[in-house]
């Protein structure tokens, strides 16, 4: 089963991804599976333990259930200032 | 303490808000914040604090003023290049506003004088540019129980957020309980940052900090700002107190400062450079000269990317980002037995490049300490610095 999500992306991810947000259908259930099915694709160099996911504007568990809909932020540590 | 007349007039239009007026303007000039860092976060914030008439700003920051800080950091001016950040600073609010007594502390904030500097302050922000003094600015004020107005920028991204433990707030390490692996997320030197994008995040965390020292409004406490400066949104995220965080959580297992070097993986001087010396040779900036100008057989690798080879090169490299190094390393192959010298902009990326290299075969790889910017230092000051 797949579903439609929309992913946007922070900081280091947004250079990796080469672009801010996007929509994608995939197979994952979970951010985790989500984030290791792009991982792949676009060489993210961070694992999952070092950066935080939300969606639809809550934190969540990386191995929560994803649905139908589902807006994905990842957001990176940023240390700037 | 009365207001003067002098005060009543710069402070008029804070007078007649009823949310502020006399009381809450005398609660302001008698207010002590600390700022840690006066770079880009905390130029926008001491301008804007000194201004509101906060009675005692501290700064820290042991680094003086650089051309390249002017794009952002707008309290500091030419007059001021090489000179130390927090006396530019503090002649900039002196000239701006006499209320203001500023405090100086010329030094790197550490696990050693870190309770003893923020213990003489209401509120403290964090506008530093890294993640130990991140982690370690959150501990200490947990421990101290004061706020800590976090704010955090990197290229068109910025985050914002109140950690109040005391009032049952989440801390930094219940949103990143771990640092990231050292060198993976690059710091604005590196990685570059859009010149207002503090003048923003640092105006959210001076906003915070006025309702804090007023006690008006609702704060950010266990809400996270994100911000997109190319897409001009703000997204608010809930953010809640970690029930197992090490710091703030039930059973708290952190009740004094730790060493935040080793915590964040950065390894010490002295380790740093014996692992250098045995895994990776090193060379200067001139003794990459003098073995250029010896006509020396070896192969000259930079590693930035092309818009930085743009802006200036050393004569004679070659380019292969790093970012795409691993997809082209078959482009080296002809070069394997001979000796490579790897530069890149300050030195880390082009060590990564080196360890990578020595992992697939090639034995005589060399890194320039410094990169191309110790090249403009100590060689050719026409090649420009960015």
């Amino acid at each position: 089963m797949t579903r439609n999500v929309r992913v946007q992306y922070f900081g280091i991810l947004r250079e990796q991804r080469g672009c801010g947000e996007e929509s994608r259908e995939t197979g994952a259930a979970s951010p985790l599976d989500l984030y290791r099915e792009l991982a792949g694709e676009h060489g993210f160099s961070l694992d999952p333990e070092n950066l935080r996911v939300a969606v639809n504007d809550e934190f969540r568990d990386w191995d929560s259930i994803l649905a139908e809909g589902d807006k994905v932020v990842f957001i990176p540590p940023v240390a700037g200032g | 303490m009365e207001l003067s007349r002098e005060q009543i007039e710069r402070y008029s239009r804070h007078l007649i808000l009823p949310e502020i007026a006399v009381e809450g303007q005398k609660r302001l000039l008698s207010s002590r914040v600390l700022l840690i860092g006066t770079g880009g976060l905390g130029s926008p914030l001491a301008l804007y604090l000194g201004a509101a008439g906060v009675g005692k700003l501290g700064l820290v920051d042991f680094d003086v003023v650089d051309r390249s800080n002017l794009q952002r950091q707008v309290i500091h001016g030419l007059s001021w290049l090489g000179k130390p950040k927090v006396e530019s600073a503090k002649a900039r609010i002196a000239d701006l506003n006499p209320d203001v007594q500023v405090e100086v502390h010329r030094e790197a904030i550490t696990s050693k004088n870190a309770l003893e500097i923020l213990r003489e302050y209401d509120v403290v922000i964090d506008g530093t540019d890294n993640f130990p003094t991140r982690y370690l600015t959150n501990d200490a004020c947990a421990l101290l129980k004061k706020p800590n107005i976090y704010g955090s920028i990197f290229r068109f991204d910025g985050q914002a957020t109140v950690f109040d433990t005391a009032r049952g707030g989440p801390c930094y390490r219940c949103l990143y309980p771990e640092p990231p692996p050292p060198g993976m997320v690059p710091s604005c030197a590196e990685g570059g940052v859009l010149g207002i994008l503090p003048g923003i995040i640092g105006l959210i965390q001076a906003t915070e900090c006025i309702k804090i020292l007023l006690g008006i409004g609702s704060s950010l406490v266990g809400r996270l700002i994100q911000y997109d400066s190319l897409a001009m949104k703000f997204r608010e995220l809930k953010l809640r107190r970690d029930p197992n965080c090490p710091l703030c959580g039930d059973n708290p297992t952190i009740h004094e400062l730790i060493d935040y070097e080793q915590f964040c993986g950065i390894p010490k001087p002295d380790e740093k450079k014996e692992e250098q010396q045995t895994m990776i040779p090193q060379i200067t900036a001139p003794e990459l000269k003098a073995k250029l100008d010896a006509k020396e057989d070896f192969l000259l690798l930079d590693v930035r990317e092309q818009h930085e080879y743009d802006i200036a090169r050393i004569p004679g490299a070659t380019l292969l980002p790093l970012s795409v190094i691993q997809q082209r390393v078959g482009e080296l192959e002809d070069h394997k037995g001979r000796e490579i010298v790897i530069h890149c902009k300050m030195g880390g990326r082009s060590m990564q490049a080196c360890q990578f290299l020595q992992s697939q075969g090639f034995s005589k790889v060399v890194n320039v300490a410094g990169g191309i910017t110790a090249w403009s230092d100590q060689v050719d000051p026409s090649v420009a610095k960015y």
